[in-house]
């Protein structure tokens, strides 16, 4: 058995088979792989008995359940109002610049993904992003240039 | 424990967090180990204080000093300063913004003084992570009393007595939904607690799960004995890693104290809690597409009935409340249903939440009596409009919501007033918007959200609010005309009379809010085609006024896109080709030359 097999079988013992269990092995892949690959989502089918467009759909209608490849780091930029309102496009510009990615994409690299996100409750701290499970908050485009440079220093 | 002397509590929700106070509770329990003091003195890392935007915060007791953005370099002062000799550290209290004046209490605080805490009690006063400071503070007393003293039946009787409703939006008696499930015949039921919080401009949720888990543990296991149901469920949303966290370890720590499990406090009521996550999908808050979601299925909402309570996870009875509902059980069954009920209005009891964002100047979280006007919230809780600027709406309710206006500035606050004004609760998020704010953009940005969010499932909402969207984007653009104003209305109508859930039967609110209130903007933006507020970017442009431009080159070096351009110490020029109206420039610039037009 190949790595994803494993960990899908090690998740459905750990979870439980039936229906009910699809949402945490799914996460539990996500959290493994950074995204859910259709060889996954076949697997996982194969594993709980389930059609495969059973679990392509379910899939695809979470939005934190990414199924295209992911970077190592997924950054989530909060979109939501007050975010906006208090300068999350200069946030988005400042990163896009930085990494040469638009929203959406990946770096070359695997390090970095781009995405946008709706409310992260931290309206009282805005802008405010997420990276994987850090939060940042009260962003300057200084301090994203700070804070994504420290990651960068990681390994990839 | 031992008895200490003095308490520092150093605030530790993920707000101040961000801003270094694990730096400070570390430096101040090294310096006072250094001094020998550390036997006298205990530090703490509490939940939030709510008063985040003076965070990290950091408060002394007994003699409850409230210190405000304490930086980590401050510690030292404070301990020799305050500690030892008794001084307090003037420059780090507070001021009151209107006179000036420090106040060294946090009760003396405008912020403070016009709050009841029942929801948030011990926000800010408890170590999350410590069930002993929670027992302490009565926690688990509401609890045994039940199961000691109180038939279910009885307990219920408790909770309808208090008029609680659910704090989740809808506004459902509480103990009704526990009665009705109770009624229903089943060999399992369960207790669902929706921590799916997913309102633009509301953090209450988060900040209880984070400042005070055992209240909702608490409150679980109490539902659970009402209702005859042995299991509970906890949906949390992916976006709260703190909040995760900190639950998952007071479920252990309830474990280990026999305040879950199969013999709860010896009673023989036997209640155990798992958590399940979310995954980014605002419809599940739900209910219904909440329990689908936690059945492994797409979130779709069903049509009710059969409501959760007949048929929910599992096709079995559910009772689902949100998390401040939750964390108000404990204080009603310890200070009895007449102490709740005396609080609040005619028909909403208690208190309320509040989380206050947008061009405010105090934001952060707040509770009030239900009944408490929003000219005391805004103002006095509040502390006024940022940088002195005039009021022009409050957005309650999020995006099932409206704006209210000067209008409705001493109107009390609770369900019913809000729904006659044209908003709604909501799960109490509140967005302040000043004279800068497009209120047609606003509603844009809404139906932005309801455009991602909605699940597709009916056509209403999955195509309705596809053309409101398309309609308000036209307007911004200042393609709109007269016609399209009237076609808004309409279609918000037919949406909000056929979509199949709470999601779309609300989703225009927002527009119609807006245009009874706000028409005229709409009115501008469509026959003079300009944005009053200046914000819509097609109907404006940021140019350089040569007078009062100094050629500093500031604006120059902060173009993300290179469209200024100019000599130093001469006139500098924005090229309007390649601007993309980002508004750097406008905020850089410290001579004022960059005007809208």
């Amino acid at each position: 058995m190949n790595p994803v097999q494993d960990l899908i079988k090690s998740l459905a013992d750990k979870h439980g088979k039936n229906r009910e269990n699809l949402l945490p092995i799914l996460q539990g892949v996500v959290e493994q792989e950074k995204y859910l690959s259709e060889y996954s989502m076949i697997e996982i089918a194969r594993e709980l008995d389930l059609p495969a467009a059973e679990v392509f759909g379910t899939a695809t209608f979470y939005s934190f359940l990414e199924h295209k490849k992911m970077g190592k780091y997924i950054i989530r930029v909060c979109k939501t109002i007050t975010c906006s309102m208090k300068g999350k496009n200069q946030i988005l510009h400042a990163i896009e610049d930085m990494l040469k990615v638009s929203i959406g994409e990946t770096t070359p690299d695997g390090k970095f993904s781009l995405m946008q996100t709706n409310c992260l409750g931290w309206c009282h701290k805005a802008p405010a992003m997420l990276i994987n499970n850090d939060i940042y908050t009260e962003l300057t485009p200084e301090k994203v240039r700070e804070i994504l440079g420290e990651y960068m220093k990681r390994e990839s | 424990m031992t008895a200490y002397n003095t308490h520092i509590l150093v605030c530790g929700g993920t707000g101040c967090k961000a801003s270094e106070s694990e730096l400070i509770k570390l430096n101040f329990k090294n310096q006072l180990a250094e001094l020998g003091l550390d036997d006298d003195v205990q530090v703490i890392h509490t939940g939030c204080f709510g008063f985040c935007e003076k965070g990290p915060i950091v408060k002394i007791q007994p003699d409850n000093t409230f210190y405000v953005t304490v930086r980590p370099e401050d510690t030292k002062e404070i301990i020799e300063e305050h500690l030892i000799k008794g001084r307090k550290v003037e420059r780090l209290l507070y001021k009151n913004p209107k006179t000036q004046e420090q106040v060294t209490e946090s009760k003396n605080m405008d912020f403070y003084k016009k709050q009841v805490r029942v929801a948030l009690r011990n926000c800010g006063f408890i170590n999350p992570e410590n069930i002993e400071e929670y027992i302490g503070n009565d926690g688990y007393s509401a609890l045994g009393k039940c199961l000691e003293e109180y038939s279910p039946e009885e307990t219920i009787q408790v909770i309808k007595d208090s008029g609680l409703r659910g704090r989740g939006g809808g506004g459902f008696p509480t103990g009704l939904k526990w009665e009705i499930t109770r009624k229903v015949q089943a060999d399992q039921k369960y207790v669902v607690c929706n921590a799916d919080e997913g309102d633009p401009g509301a953090f209450m949720d988060r900040s209880i799960l984070e400042g005070d888990p055992h209240s909702v543990i608490e409150a679980m296991a109490i539902c659970g004995y009402c209702i005859g149901a042995s299991k509970g469920l906890v949906y949390i949303r992916a976006e709260y890693p703190l909040a995760i966290q900190r639950l998952k370890t007071a479920l252990a720590q309830a474990r280990e104290y026999g305040l879950l499990g199969e013999n709860v406090l010896g009673s023989g009521f036997g209640f155990e809690i798992e958590i399940r996550y979310g995954a980014g999908a605002f419809v599940c808050g739900e209910e219904t597409a909440l329990i689908h979601s936690m059945e492994g299925k797409r979130g779709e909402p069903t049509f009710k009935p059969p409501f959760p309570s007949e048929s929910g996870y599992m096709g079995k009875p559910t009772n689902v409340n949100n998390v401040e509902t939750f964390a108000n059980i404990p204080p009603i069954i310890n200070k009895g249903a007449a102490w709740f009920s005396s609080i609040g209005t005619e028909k909403s009891k208690g208190t309320k939440v509040f989380a206050l964002a947008g061009k405010i100047n105090n934001v952060g979280l707040i509770e009030v009596p239900m009944g408490t006007t929003l000219r005391e919230v805004i103002y006095d809780i509040g502390g006024g409009i940022k940088d002195g600027k005039k009021f022009k709406a409050v957005q309650t309710g999020g995006p099932s919501g409206g704006c209210l206006t000067t209008a409705f500035l001493d109107t009390p606050i609770d369900y019913d007033n809000l729904l006659a004004a044209g908003s709604m609760m909501g799960s109490g998020g509140m967005i302040v918007m000043d004279e800068d704010d497009c209120m047609v953009s606003i509603a844009k940005f809404y139906l932005e959200f309801t455009l991602d969010e909605s699940c597709g499932k009916c056509t209403p909402c999955r195509i309705g609010n596809k053309r409101l969207h398309e309609i308000l984007v036209k307007i911004t653009e200042g393609k709109g005309t007269r016609e399209d104003i009237d076609k808004l209305r309409m279609l918000s109508q037919v949406i909000k009379d056929t979509s199949l859930c709470g999601l779309g039967q609300t989703s225009p609110n927002p527009v119609l809010s807006t245009l009874d209130n706000f028409l005229h903007e709409y009115e501008a933006h469509v026959d003079s085609k300009k944005c009053p507020a200046g914000q819509c970017k097609a109907l404006m442009q940021y140019v350089i006024d040569d007078e009062k431009c100094t050629g500093c080159t500031l604006c120059f070096r902060n173009c993300p896109v290179g469209a200024i351009s100019g000599e130093k110490r001469s006139p500098h020029y924005i090229d309007q080709t390649l601007c993309i109206k980002c508004g750097v420039c406008f905020e850089k610039c410290k001579f004022d030359a960059i005007k809208i037009v």
